[in-house]
C-alpha cells in the first residue's frame, strides 16, 4: 500500500514539475513554447475534417443545413410596408374617417407570427446555433451518428478532454487563482511606492495569463494601439465571467462590481488591497449618485488603472449587442470601446446563468476543446456635444458591433429575467409604417 | 438542428401534423425546438405567459389578441399540435394547392381561413359579427393615444358604413371577406416562409 501512496505523490509531484516548467513558467513571463499552437493546429485540422465529412453525409442525404444566420424564417423587410402604401394609394380616399381599413391587422398579426416563430432577443439568451457539428455535445448540433470514422473520433476526443485537458486545466486556474490571492495580498503589504503599482501589475497579468492557459485560450488582439489608457473607462460586450481573463492578459484593468461573499469575497478583497479597484456592498449599489460619484473620482485620479464595464450588465450569447446601460456614459470620460468575439466552433463561450452555475459553467469550458477569441481595439470615443448619454452609448454600442461581426439590438439585455415593461411599447409606435398610419389616420379626419 | 427535440417528438405524430398542417417533417422539428425552447414550464404546453415572455410579441399593439388566437375558448395551455394548427394558417399558399381537388377540406393555410383568423381577432365575443365597440377596442390598440375617441370614432363609423351591405351596423365574416377582397393575400398575410432544411 505504501508503495502506491509513495508512487501516486510521485506521479503528482512530475505532473506539477511539468505543469510548472512547461506552461506555468511561459505563461508568466508572457513566452510560448508552441506546445499549444501545435495542439491548435492539430484541432483545427480535426475540426475541417470532421465538417468535411458531416457536409458529405448530408449531401448524400440530400438535405441542407440551414445558415445559423438565416434564422427561422425570412423575413422580407420593408416589402410588406411598400405593399400596404400602394394598396392605401390606389383606393379613393374616403371623405371622413382616415385611411384605415380592417386589412391593416395584417401588418401586425404577421409581426406577432414572426416573432412567436423565431425572434430576435430570447435566442439571444440561449447557445448560439452551429452550421456544423463541432464534435461536442452541447449546442444545437447534438451527438449525431454519420459514420464510424468521426464516432471514433469523437469518443477520442471525449478521453483526451476529460482526462488529460481538464485535469490539467483546473490545476492551472487552481495555481493561477491562489497566485493571485498570495500574490497581490503580499504586494498590499508593501508601501505605496511606484514599484507596489509595477508588482502589483506584474502579479495580476501572471495570474490571468495562468488562467488564460487554464482554459486553452488563443486570442488575437487587433489594433493594440488603440488600448484603454489610465484614467478613462473601457467597455466591452459580455458573454460570460471569462471575459475578464481574456481582457487582464493583455493589460490591467480596475473592475467595478458587487461585494461577494466566499471565494469570490476572498479574492476580491485581496485584488483590492494591491491596487484600487471599485467594490460596492449591496445596498450602495442602488444608489446611483453614489456609484457615479466614485467612478469618477476613480477616473479622475490619473494614477489608476482603466475601469472595465461590461455596460450590457449580463451575458448573452456573443451573437449580438444589447442595449447599453447608460451609467458608464454620463460620467464624461474617454471611452475605450473593446470588441470581443469569440469562435463557437472550439466550445460555446456563453455563459447560461439561469441554466448552469458558475462551477458547472467553468467546468464546461474546461472540458471544451479550446478558447478562441479574438479581441478588438477600437479608437477612443468622446460624449459629442448636444449627444446625451443615451444616445452616445447607442453610438458606442454600434461601433462595437460592427466591428465584431455582432447583431446591433437596441432591446435591453435585462429582458432574459424581466418582462417588457410598458414604456416599450412605445418603441414600437416609432416604427415607421405604424407613424404613418398614425398619421394619415390624423390627417383623413382633419381634411 | 433540433435533433435533441425530434427524439422526443414521435415520428406518427410528426406524419399526423404533416397531415393536418401541411408542415414538412424539418419545419416540424424545427418549430417543435422552438416550442420547447418557449415552453419555461417544460410540461409540453405553451401558456399565455409563455408566449407574453417573447419582447417582441409583448410589444405588438395586437399581440395579446394574437396570442388568444392559439387557445382554444376556455382554455390557457396550448399543445404542440395546437400550436401548429394555428401557425399552419400562415403557411404561403403554395401553387400544388390551389388546384386540389375542391371537395377535400379546406387546408389551414387557405385565403378564407387567414381572412377568417383576422376576422376573429377583431370579433372578442365570438358571435361573428364585429361591432363598433370590437373595431373601436383594436383600433385603440393599433393608434395608441395618439388619437383622440371622436376621431377614433369617425373612423370606425366610415369602415363599417363601408362594409355593412346588409345595414346591421356589424361586419359579418362574409361582409368582412368582401371589404377585404382588394388584399392581396400572398402580402398581406403573414408570408412566413420556413427556410427548408
Amino acid at each position: 500500500m505504501d508503495v502506491f501512496w509513495a508512487g501516486a505523490l510521485w506521479a503528482l509531484k512530475i505532473w506539477l514539475y511539468l505543469i510548472i516548467l512547461l506552461i506555468m513558467i511561459p505563461s508568466m513571463f508572457g513566452f510560448s513554447l508552441g506546445i499549444s499552437e501545435i495542439y491548435m493546429t492539430i484541432l483545427v485540422k480535426t475540426l475541417e475534417w470532421a465538417t468535411l465529412n458531416i457536409q458529405k453525409a448530408n449531401s448524400d442525404e440530400g438535405t441542407l443545413k440551414p445558415s445559423s444566420s438565416n434564422g427561422l424564417i425570412q423575413r422580407e423587410n420593408g416589402s410588406m410596408e411598400k405593399e400596404l402604401e400602394e394598396l392605401r394609394r390606389s383606393r379613393p380616399k374616403p371623405p371622413v374617417g382616415g385611411d384605415f381599413t380592417l386589412s391593416d391587422c395584417f401588418y401586425f398579426i404577421r409581426q406577432g407570427i414572426e416573432s412567436i416563430v423565431d425572434d430576435q432577443v430570447t435566442q439571444r439568451f440561449t447557445s448560439e446555433e452551429l452550421v456544423s457539428w463541432n464534435l461536442l455535445t452541447r449546442t444545437n448540433n447534438d451527438f449525431q451518428y454519420i459514420s464510424l470514422k468521426l464516432t471514433l473520433v469523437y469518443g477520442l476526443g471525449i478521453i483526451v478532454r476529460y482526462c488529460i485537458l481538464a485535469p490539467l486545466r483546473i490545476t492551472l486556474t487552481v495555481i493561477g487563482v491562489s497566485w493571485l490571492v498570495i500574490g497581490t495580498s503580499a504586494v498590499g503589504l508593501l508601501p505605496n511606492w511606484r514599484i507596489k503599482f509595477w508588482l502589483s501589475e506584474l502579479v495580476h497579468v501572471m495570474c490571468y495569463r495562468i488562467c488564460a492557459r487554464g482554459l486553452s485560450a488563443t486570442i488575437r488582439y487587433h489594433n493594440r494601439e488603440n488600448k484603454p489608457k489610465k484614467g478613462g473607462i473601457c467597455v466591452a460586450n459580455h458573454t460570460s465571467p471569462i471575459d475578464i481573463v481574456i481582457l487582464c492578459t493583455d493589460g490591467c484593468y480596475a473592475m467595478v462590481g458587487q461585494v461577494h461573499g466566499g471565494l469570490m469575497g476572498i479574492i476580491q478583497r485581496a485584488m483590492v488591497r494591491s491596487c484600487p479597484h471599485v467594490w460596492f456592498e449591496r445596498s450602495e449599489m442602488k444608489d446611483r449618485h453614489l456609484v457615479t460619484k466614485r467612478l469618477k473620482d476613480h477616473v479622475n485620479d490619473k494614477k489608476k488603472l482603466p475601469i472595465l464595464i461590461f455596460p450590457e450588465g449580463t451575458c448573452i450569447n456573443n451573437t449580438s449587442v444589447m442595449m447599453f446601460k447608460k451609467g458608464s456614459f454620463e460620467i464624461g470620460t474617454t471611452i475605450y470601446p473593446v470588441a470581443i468575439k469569440y469562435d463557437p466552433k472550439f466550445g460555446d463561450a456563453f455563459w447560461n446563468s439561469s441554466k448552469h452555475s458558475m462551477v458547472s459553467y467553468l467546468l464546461r469550458m474546461m472540458t471544451s476543446w479550446a478558447l478562441v477569441c479574438n479581441v478588438w481595439y477600437l479608437p477612443a470615443m468622446h460624449q459629442q456635444e448636444g449627444e446625451d448619454a443615451v444616445q452616445f452609448a447607442n453610438r458606442v454600442k454600434s461601433a462595437i458591433a460592427h466591428q465584431g461581426g455582432l447583431v446591433d439590438l437596441q432591446w435591453d439585455g435585462g429582458l432574459k429575467r424581466a418582462k417588457v415593461k410598458e414604456t416599450f411599447k412605445e418603441q414600437q409606435q416609432k416604427n415607421p409604417w405604424y407613424k404613418c398610419c398614425t398619421v394619415q389616420m390624423n390627417s383623413g379626419v382633419a381634411r | 438542428m433540433g435533433s435533441r427535440a425530434s427524439r422526443l417528438l414521435r415520428e406518427e405524430e410528426i406524419e399526423e401534423i404533416k397531415k393536418e398542417t401541411g408542415f414538412s417533417h424539418s419545419q416540424i422539428t424545427r418549430l417543435y425546438s422552438r416550442f420547447t425552447s418557449l415552453d419555461k414550464g417544460e410540461n409540453g404546453t405553451l401558456s399565455r405567459e409563455d408566449f407574453q415572455r417573447i419582447p417582441e410579441l409583448a410589444i405588438n399593439p395586437l399581440g395579446d389578441r394574437i396570442i388568444n388566437a392559439f387557445f382554444p375558448e376556455g382554455e390557457d395551455q396550448v399543445n404542440f399540435r395546437g400550436f401548429m394548427r394555428t401557425l399552419a394558417h400562415f403557411r404561403p399558399i403554395e401553387d400544388n394547392e390551389k388546384n386540389k381537388n375542391p371537395s377535400a377540406t379546406e387546408p389551414l393555410n387557405s385565403r378564407t381561413n387567414k381572412l377568417l383568423f383576422a376576422f376573429r381577432l377583431y370579433d372578442l365575443d365570438r358571435d361573428d359579427k364585429i361591432s363598433r365597440d370590437e373595431l373601436l377596442q383594436v383600433l385603440r390598440m393599433m393608434v395608441g393615444v395618439n388619437i383622440s375617441d371622436e376621431q377614433l370614432g369617425s373612423i370606425a363609423d366610415r369602415t363599417i358604413q363601408e362594409a355593412d351591405t346588409n345595414g346591421d351596423s356589424c361586419i359579418s365574416f362574409n361582409e368582412f371577406i368582401k371589404a377585404s377582397f382588394v388584399v392581396n393575400i400572398h402580402i398581406c398575410t403573414v408570408v412566413l416562409v420556413l427556410v427548408n432544411i
